[in-house]
């Protein structure tokens, strides 16, 4: 009997930070793949605290949907969970190598195989180009595109921005868009500057976010200059200095990245090469319903939350 | 037992099969809820309180013995605890076993009972068990303000995930962060649910409840109290140690009573050392502070840093008692029920317009009185 548990941050404010893990979370159940899966928040419920003792198996795999490693997957997490003993050192990791490390819940006994962040996984590189193909509806995007992966900065964790470098450069190296750039929001290279980093037209701007929050939908569509005002939506594409941005919002929120959480998991042991191979066929979407189209127009207002610690505080 | 539907205490051949299969297996003799079984060399015997003693019979009296009317009950009742429901899984097969009281009543009762439903109230929601076919059980799961609606007029679902739907927003679309708050929608209804389901269902309302009160009922419930939960944070935090014990139990008296939160509240500021807030009394308990009341905490460990100020406000007896009602309605969240012409209640819309229209300055301070004493215009 093996579980599978996705771990995230959740909110108190509002839905939309945990609908991703619930998306995910749905469509590897109907794979049959783990005889449970089940989900646990930091911000929500069940708590990490709570989460392992509504699984039934002696197994579980525990995948944290965070995208880079840092302070909830080194220290919250696992604290949280209460994997005896555990130590970042069981990572071994260069702050991109978090794969998994096995170890022993103290409150239930359970055998809890602790794997790194999706957001690390070689695998994330095709949800990011995925994700161009769903917001411009071209399974072939690439000719004559740029791609720009943006993320966070190295102000709060340097490993957000390993994790966007890393992933940049992968899709480099597919040779697939004419052009591909990392972005920060609060260090050079900047998302404002978007424009001045791309020679092509064309250009799809995909944040390395888990859900789609203020920063991805109200800061970043207006430091590039898609809207004045977050409220009164934008276009995909907009034009902007002379470029079309096809804006992709948060990630996380791409299909595909069950097929993520389930490599981890397989990487850590699970025993699951079929369910890999059907989500991701059953995730794309680019033939079916990639219309490119207008967002919301009637976003709620920006909220932080209770407390202004968001999940990018230390992810 | 002239009262239970036939179909449902009729015994199935494969229910006796798994029976005979489990005699020859290695298990040894049943012993469950009244039904005895087993097998040796004079060959089978079976009996329960109301058969007498089977002894010595060949494996076609068995079967023929099994479908009596004083055993028949207990053979399907045995089926369904020991091979649909197992023992995988202990918590849900503890909520299961309470939803038709079975370590209190005979199966025979049982049987009578689940014919016309038994209830349990699970926060706002009540589960009901009832017989199905050849002593299988069904679920049903409500809201408590539901019962004795008709189905029709109810929103059916059969996927426990639906539940996530159902329990996200209140009645006005405010997204619920606490589960447990009782501020569950109505109008639902999950109808003929099997076992796991109607756990899964009741595990998506109200999470990891059913586990906690288990763990509770077996003394095994882990209970971290005031102090050692914040003592281990860290980060944004790891302030709220700072909290006074003062005040801890004003965060217990404001978030965790029955009014706002229907787990019942176990943890103290620390072990020995009780809060003398009401700890409510719901179904399931609360083994640690939550998110919702760590994330608070913070704002009032800030908050309670501050010194005090001695203010002087000018006004009437009957001001001082509107905004003592004005605290009060907002605290017990009654503004939405405060009537748009009730003049007489002091937290009336109009009555805090004519408040505010008198009292306050153009920079929306209380009797001209700037909040800071240094700031004096
Ligand atoms: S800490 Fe208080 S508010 Fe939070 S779940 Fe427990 S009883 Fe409810």
């Amino acid at each position: 009997m093996q579980a599978l548990v996705i771990v995230a941050h959740g909110s108190h404010l509002n839905p939309d930070s945990s609908a991703p893990t619930h998306a995910h979370a749905d469509t590897i159940r109907s794979t049959g793949a783990f005889d449970e899966v089940k989900t646990g928040f930091w911000k929500e419920e069940p708590s990490l605290r709570e989460v392992l003792r509504t699984v039934e198996s002696e197994e579980v795999f525990v995948i944290p949907l965070f995208v880079s490693e840092g302070y909830f997957t080194e220290q919250v997490i696992p604290r949280e969970l209460r994997l005896d003993g555990w130590d970042v050192s069981a990572w071994d990791s260069d702050g991109l190598s978090a794969d998994t490390a096995t170890l022993v819940a103290e409150d239930t006994g359970q055998t809890v195989h602790y794997c790194g962040p999706v957001g690390t996984h070689e695998a994330m590189t095709d949800v990011l180009v995925r994700r161009a193909e769903t917001v411009t509806g071209d399974p072939e995007v690439g000719d004559g595109f740029g791609l720009a992966v943006v993320g966070h900065g190295t102000e709060r964790n340097e490993n957000s921005a390993k994790a966007i470098e890393y992933h940049a450069e992968r899709v480099r190296a597919m040779d697939r868009f004419e052009e591909v750039q990392a972005l920060y929001m609060d260090e050079e290279p900047e998302v404002d500057d978007v424009t001045e980093y791309f020679e092509s037209e064309d250009v799809v701007v995909v944040p390395l976010f888990i859900a789609d929050g203020f920063h991805t939908q109200e800061d970043i569509p207006e430091d590039m200059g898609l809207t004045d005002d977050y409220r009164t939506g934008y276009d995909v594409p907009s034009e902007v200095d002379g470029h079309r941005i096809w804006y992709a919002g948060a990630v996380g929120t791409e299909g595909l990245m069950a097929d993520v959480i389930l490599e981890r998991a397989a990487d850590a042991g699970a025993d699951i090469e079929s369910a890999i191979a059907t989500v991701r066929e059953a995730t794309r979407k680019t033939e079916a319903d990639g219309e490119p189209g207008k967002t919301d127009t009637d976003r709620e207002p920006r909220e932080t939350d209770t407390d202004g610690e968001t999940q990018a505080a230390g992810d | 037992m002239t009262d239970v539907q036939a179909t449902a205490v009729d015994v199935r051949d494969e229910q006796v099969d798994a029976l005979l299969k489990r005699l020859g297996s290695n298990d040894g003799p049943i012993e469950f809820d009244g039904l005895s079984a087993a097998t040796d060399a004079d060959g089978y015997a079976l009996s329960t309180p109301e058969s007498g003693d089977h002894r010595g019979l060949s494996e076609a009296e068995f079967r023929a013995a099994a479908t009596e009317d004083g055993v028949a009950p207990y053979v399907t009742n045995w089926h369904y605890w020991e091979e649909t429901v197992g023992h995988r899984g202990r918590h849900r097969r503890a909520f299961l076993r309470r939803a038709e009281a079975a370590d209190e009543r005979s199966v025979p009762a049982r049987y009578v009972d689940l014919d016309s439903g038994m209830e349990t109230e699970w926060g706002e929601v009540v589960v009901t068990a009832t017989l199905g076919e050849n002593g299988d059980r069904r679920y049903e799961i409500r809201h408590a303000d539901d019962v004795g609606a008709a189905e029709d007029e109810l929103d059916g679902y059969d996927d426990p995930l639906d539940a996530r739907q159902i329990a996200t927003d209140d009645d006005r679309g405010r997204y619920r962060p606490l589960k447990s708050a009782p501020t569950l929608i109505s109008g639902w209804i999950f109808e003929n649910l099997g076992g796991r389901d109607a756990v899964e269902t009741l595990d998506v309302l109200y999470p990891a409840s059913v586990a906690n009160w288990n763990l509770e009922r077996e003394d095994e419930l882990d209970v971290t109290h005031w102090r050692e939960t914040a003592e281990r944070q860290t980060g944004i935090y790891d302030i709220i140690e700072d909290l006074p014990r003062e005040a801890v139990e004003w965060v217990a008296e404001a978030c965790c009573v029955d009014s706002q939160c229907l787990k019942r509240r176990e943890w103290q500021y620390d072990e020995g050392d009780d809060l003398a807030a009401d700890n409510g009394a719901g179904a399931f308990p609360c083994r640690e502070p939550c998110s919702l009341v760590v994330a608070a905490a913070r704002k009032w460990t800030k908050l309670e840093e501050e010194e005090t100020h001695t203010y002087e406000f000018e006004l009437t007896p009957s001001e001082k008692e509107q905004v003592e009602a004005i605290v009060d309605a907002v605290a017990d969240g009654r503004i939405d029920e405060i009537r748009e012409a009730d003049v007489y209640e002091g937290a009336n819309r109009y009555r805090t317009r004519f408040l505010r229209a008198k009292r306050f300055d153009e920079d929306g301070s209380l009797s001209g009185t700037p909040t800071d004493p240094t700031d004096e215009n």
